[in-house]
């Protein structure tokens, strides 16, 4: 069960989500986005929030061209996990391995609270911990995960049930209320709200670390 | 050799803060503001001569980096 966690300039959530990493068990490496390859056995790539390259041009897009990006993308090919969290969706989503784009949220103000919301799927290694139409809360934190995507794209994503986790009330205006959305192999999940910050009581919520030890259940059996 | 590409969102994708320049418009009295989209001019001073191979490099540009082409569009002008 090993998973890299990757710093890139203007990371900021990196630490806690190797923290919570840990904490499920998960022997975690820290990458550098300059680095070509990632530790060898790596099971989980874990990409973390932040603002990457300060958002320069839109966000995610710079980083998206990482040379460390190259290595994630060969690693997923091959199966291998990957999350991506808040600006690590977006990254995700700027590289092609997950579809759609981040944009503005609709109205306009970084928004930053607890958010409810609803697990639509179980069939994942990330979501195998909970029952789907189960409701959760884990924190938000972005001003740009207004979710957009052509109607062809979320047609499909529902009909192949990648839909991981819709807001129960929408903070952002993304389409069909989606926080997050699973690869076509169901390895690689993106998600704005941030599990890593919801692992300690004394953090508002535990909720987030059922996706972490689900994860590595399911690491560890492989 | 100079480039300019400008990006703008594809028609159809909400634009939410070009819909709130057109808002803070209306408020300041400019009246008959049907719609605003804002987008991105990026300016490229390229060492290349020839215009086609130029503004063919821009184009590669544009889809790997410049421009999102899931939710942007781009034009290229080179001077």
């Amino acid at each position: 069960m090993k998973a890299a966690v990757i710093t890139f300039p203007g990371s900021n959530c990196d630490r806690d989500l190797a923290v919570a990493l840990a904490q499920a068990g998960f022997a975690v490496a820290r990458v550098w986005h300059k680095d070509h390859d990632l530790p060898a056995g790596t099971d989980l790539v874990g990409i973390p929030g932040g603002f990457s390259f300060g958002d320069y041009l839109r966000c995610g897009a710079i980083a998206a061209q990482s040379p460390v990006m190259a290595a994630v993308k060969t690693h997923v090919e091959r199966g291998g996990h990957a999350i991506g969290i808040c600006n690590g969706f977006q990254i995700l989503t700027e590289t092609g391995l997950l579809p759609g784009a981040l944009m503005r949220n609709a109205g306009l103000q970084f928004v930053c609270r607890p958010a409810g919301l609803r697990v639509t799927t179980a069939d994942s290694a990330f979501t195998a911990g909970w029952r789907s139409g189960q409701s959760i809360r884990l924190p938000i934190a972005h001003h740009d995960g207004n979710y957009t995507i052509d109607p062809e794209g979320l047609a499909r994503l529902k009909g192949e049930d990648r839909i991981a986790f819709t807001y129960i009330d929408n903070p952002n205006g993304a389409t069909g209320a989606i926080a997050g959305i699973l690869s076509t192999n169901r390895r690689v999940l993106g998600l704005m709200p941030h599990p890593e910050r919801a692992v300690e009581a004394e953090q508002g919520g535990t909720d987030g670390s059922v996706l972490f030890r689900s994860l590595a259940g399911v690491a560890q059996a492989a | 050799m100079k480039a300019r590409v400008h990006v703008m969102l594809k028609d159809g994708v909400l634009d939410p803060q070009g819909e709130a320049v057109r808002h803070a418009l209306g408020t300041l009295g400019f009246a008959g503001v049907k719609g605003v989209r804002q987008g991105k001019v990026i300016d490229l001073d390229l060492s290349s001569t020839d215009r086609a191979s130029a503004e063919a490099e821009v184009r590669k540009m544009c889809e790997k980096l410049l421009a999102n082409t899931v939710i942007e569009k781009y034009t290229v002008e080179i001077a």
